[in-house]
């Protein structure tokens, strides 16, 4: 009943020359996406992705089991000294995620120009 | 089309994780047929969910011979939604979720279904069955002529 969580990933270099990891989403984010969100994120090299931007464009769903894994993936780049940015959530999941406290830790943006722009 | 009086409609979902997607498609699509604006129909549809989780999850510890029941009340101008399990009843009341508490690793991730719900909706109110069996949480959302 609940789409299959999708997960590719990117390597991009910002306008002021920084290398970003850029995670794009796909589907539901729920208790069944910790393959798709954790398992993508703790495949990244914690030495070099040191810039991670997360692409919630082609996300319809969230749930608070799904906010739950954004913010286990926030306490291991918390660990790992990486910054961890989004963009593309809708006006009502960026407002859930500043409820929640999502915002103090990781920076949200509308698209991806404008983050990149930003790193 | 505005409900000129108490409109019900009712669903009963399977004790299974996605199917509160049913519920909120279906709040959804009653909020709509009231006038609801966009923004507070987004916040109906999560309260919805989450309070469809925690029946899945907690009241019917994800028990498929046990089935959830939502009820739908559209009034003149609020929507009500009761969502009934056969758990005893949620324990204690919705807390702010503290992110540096949860990000220093003092407060567990999860847990904030409950807080969402309360958040989102103009009223929530959880009511633990008779006889351990049948308890609800009960929101209610109000059609904001002002705003709307």
């Amino acid at each position: 009943m609940q789409s299959d969580t999708k997960a590719h990933v990117d390597q991009l270099t910002s306008p002021a020359g920084h290398p970003v990891t850029v995670l794009r989403f796909e589907g539901d984010i729920a208790s069944t996406s910790k393959d798709a969100v954790l398992g993508t994120y703790q495949g990244l090299p914690k030495e070099s992705a040191k810039l991670v931007l997360l692409d919630f464009t082609k996300v319809d769903y969230i749930n608070s089991s799904g906010i739950a894994l954004v913010i286990q993936m926030l306490i291991e780049a918390s660990n790992s000294a990486q910054k961890v940015y989004a963009f593309g959530l809708s006006a009502h999941f960026t407002k859930v995620f500043t409820m929640v406290g999502i915002t103090k830790y990781a920076g949200l943006f509308p698209n991806q120009f404008e983050a990149l722009a930003a790193l | 089309m505005i409900a000129a009086k108490a409109t019900t409609v009712e669903v009963r979902l399977p004790s299974r994780l996605g199917y509160e997607k049913v519920a909120m498609s279906t709040a959804a699509a009653v909020a709509k047929l009231m006038g609801f604006r966009e923004a507070r129909v987004e916040d109906l549809k999560t309260a919805v969910a989450e309070a469809c989780i925690n029946a899945i999850e907690h009241g019917n510890r994800l028990n498929e011979a046990l089935s959830v029941g939502v009820v739908l009340n559209a009034g003149e101008d609020s929507l009500e939604v009761k969502v009934i399990d056969d758990g005893k009843g949620m324990k204690g009341l919705p807390h702010k979720p503290d992110i540096d508490r949860k990000i220093h690793g003092e407060e567990d991730p999860r847990g904030m279904g409950m807080f969402l719900i309360q958040a989102l909706v103009d009223e929530a109110e959880w009511v633990a069955g008779a006889n351990g069996k049948s308890s609800y949480v009960r929101l209610m959302i109000r059609l904001d002529k002002e705003a709307d």
